[in-house]
């Protein structure tokens, strides 16, 4: 466990937590704790239930087995696609969920352009999504998340679609509004460097059925770089982790 | 701030040449908000220039135009040709001259609105009733196992099959035409507006539950606007049905003091008046193509906002 993690109260708490499907074991005795205002990420290879995993957190799936303790805090959850609703201008996208929260027009439009501000989109209101590009809408995507108020924030994958040099300053990006903003993440990616650039600490799950095998604390200081020696080396070591728990599904 | 990517930065400016470099070098800006803004100009796409409206009018028109023009030369052709007598098969310019003549009387306009009347009537009816079915099928597993295939059966039916019955159901009555123009429009608009639900995409939804929307508000604010595009294709098709079943219907049930389109074209034929009976059939053609292009109108329209175009 981490010292950061003992200083604050957990946000999100998973006991034992187990998830199948028929037969399927998907996540095996899951444990983990997300501190308030630490960025996790969960890393893994194909077939380790990361994603089921933040389906379970978001409340989208239930649980077969164990504790699953989010305090009832509210949860936002971001995706590889930005999926943004097309019938909607960009504002109306970060404004719906307001809308549906029954937040008063003036105040929506104030809080929507406050929102895109922070993900740097201010002059891109009334915009179509199709008129952005893939990292534009994943950051209009972000603004929706945020405009949820959410005290968790998810993330599958959500850089997973977009080319280097637009993910490397979208990393930079979220960092700042993580800062910012004091949120707390649960990032889910298959990119080791990634996980080691961003996250307080990154958790390696083992592949069929998903199981923590590790807990690295990332203590670099930020802000960081992709590119950065200490990042290249704790990636590497993790890396080797990965692959070692990757052959041994070879037979 | 000390500038984080130097070289990233530099080949920003490199590309972009004049428009980002005086951001990035103004003091006091923040150079991570400016590569930020540097990206976002370097991938929004240039807008095209479409060119000049007359260019673009002329392109899309001239196609037309010469098509047109083929096939009055293929009838007047034939009508040199004596393949039928001059009175049963009547030359373009005879036509046409009648044509001139009768658009400019006021019953011919009487007959236009009585038809147009039954086709809106007919169609709006059939829109109210085939959405309420869809919505009814799409949300109830039980009724669309029941009556989903009648749907699709009902739609390929020819409408004119409904046409003695509905005249022994309601008499030779305006009742008659407009049950038969709904039973042909109805399924269409349903099945439009069911298949528009059924593929909603997923992801979609997965954003519909993770923003918690239920109820009410998941119809209102996702089922509905997303199945727009489908929904209107289904308007279109069930416009021509209902088109289709409605001159039908203006040819067999004659309606005692409504001198419809139908009715107007029936008495030409009585007269052996082909020449008449021609200049009805262009007036049919042209408002279907009218409404027609109305009906694209609005789906180019959508599909522009959506971003389904490439233009």
């Amino acid at each position: 466990m981490s010292l950061l993690q003992q200083k604050t109260g957990s946000v999100v708490r998973l006991e034992n937590v187990s998830k199948s499907y028929g037969d399927l074991l998907a996540l095996d005795r899951v444990s983990l704790t997300v501190g308030q205002g630490e960025f996790v990420c969960l890393l893994g290879a194909s077939g380790c239930g990361k994603s089921t995993l933040l389906s379970l957190v978001a409340g989208l799936d239930g649980i077969t087995g164990g504790t699953l303790d989010t305090g009832g805090r509210k949860v936002s959850l971001m995706f590889q696609e930005a999926a943004l609703f097309p019938w909607l201008s960009v504002r109306g996208n970060v404004e719906l969920p307001l809308r549906l929260q029954g937040v008063s027009r003036p105040e929506r439009r104030q809080r929507a352009e406050e929102l895109l501000g922070i993900v740097r989109l201010g002059g891109f209101a009334d915009k179509r999504p199709h008129e952005l590009s893939g990292g534009m809408r994943q950051r209009v995507a972000l603004a929706r998340a945020l405009a949820q108020n959410a005290d968790i924030l998810l993330m599958d994958e959500p850089f997973g679609a977009l080319d280097a040099m637009t993910r490397d300053i979208l990393h930079d990006e979220l960092e700042r509004i993580w800062r910012e903003q004091q949120l707390t993440v649960l990032f889910v990616t298959h990119n080791v460097r990634e996980a080691v650039r961003l996250g307080d600490r990154v958790i390696l799950l083992s592949s069929r059925p998903g199981r923590v095998i590790e807990d690295y604390p990332i203590t670099h200081e930020r802000p960081r770089r992709i590119d950065s020696p200490e990042v290249a080396g704790q990636a590497a070591e993790i890396t080797d982790r990965l692959r070692a728990e990757v052959a041994r599904h070879a037979h | 701030m000390p500038i984080k990517y130097p070289s990233a930065r530099a080949g920003l400016e490199g590309v972009n040449g004049d428009s980002t470099a005086p951001v990035a070098e103004k003091p006091g800006v923040d150079p991570e908000a400016a590569e930020v803004a540097g990206l976002d100009a370097l991938e929004l796409q240039p807008r095209k220039d479409k060119g000049a409206l007359g260019k673009r009018i002329w392109k899309s028109t001239w196609p037309k135009v010469l098509a047109i023009a083929i096939v009055l030369l293929i009838w007047q052709i034939t009508v040199w040709s004596e393949w039928k007598p001059i009175y049963v098969l009547p030359s373009p310019t005879t036509v046409f001259t009648d044509l001139g003549n009768v658009i400019t009387t006021g019953d011919f306009w009487d007959g236009v609105r009585v038809t147009m009347t039954r086709a809106f009537t007919g169609f709006l009816l059939a829109v109210v009733i085939g959405t309420i079915i869809g919505a009814l099928v799409s949300q109830f597993a039980p009724l669309r196992a029941a009556i989903g295939s009648l749907i699709t059966g009902l739609q390929t039916m020819p409408s004119i099959m409904w046409f003695p019955l509905a005249i022994l159901l309601f008499q030779l009555s305006e009742s008659a035409i407009l049950f038969v123009v709904v039973l042909g429009a109805a399924p269409s608009v349903a099945n439009g507006l069911i298949s528009g639900i059924d593929y909603v995409p997923r992801t979609w939804l997965r954003v519909g539950q993770v923003l918690g929307m239920r109820g009410f508000a998941k119809y209102r604010h996702l089922i509905l606007p997303a199945s727009l595009p489908s929904f209107i294709s289904g308007l279109k098709q069930g416009w021509a049905f209902s088109w289709r079943s409605l001159m039908a219907g203006e040819l067999l049930v004659i309606v005692p003091g409504a001198l419809s389109i139908g009715v107007r074209m029936q008495q030409a034929r009585d007269l052996s008046d082909s020449s008449l009976v021609i200049c009805y059939i262009i007036v049919v053609l042209i408002i279907g193509i009218l409404i027609d292009v109305l009906f694209n109108a609005a789906d180019n329209a959508l599909r522009r906002r959506w971003g389904l175009l490439s233009n």
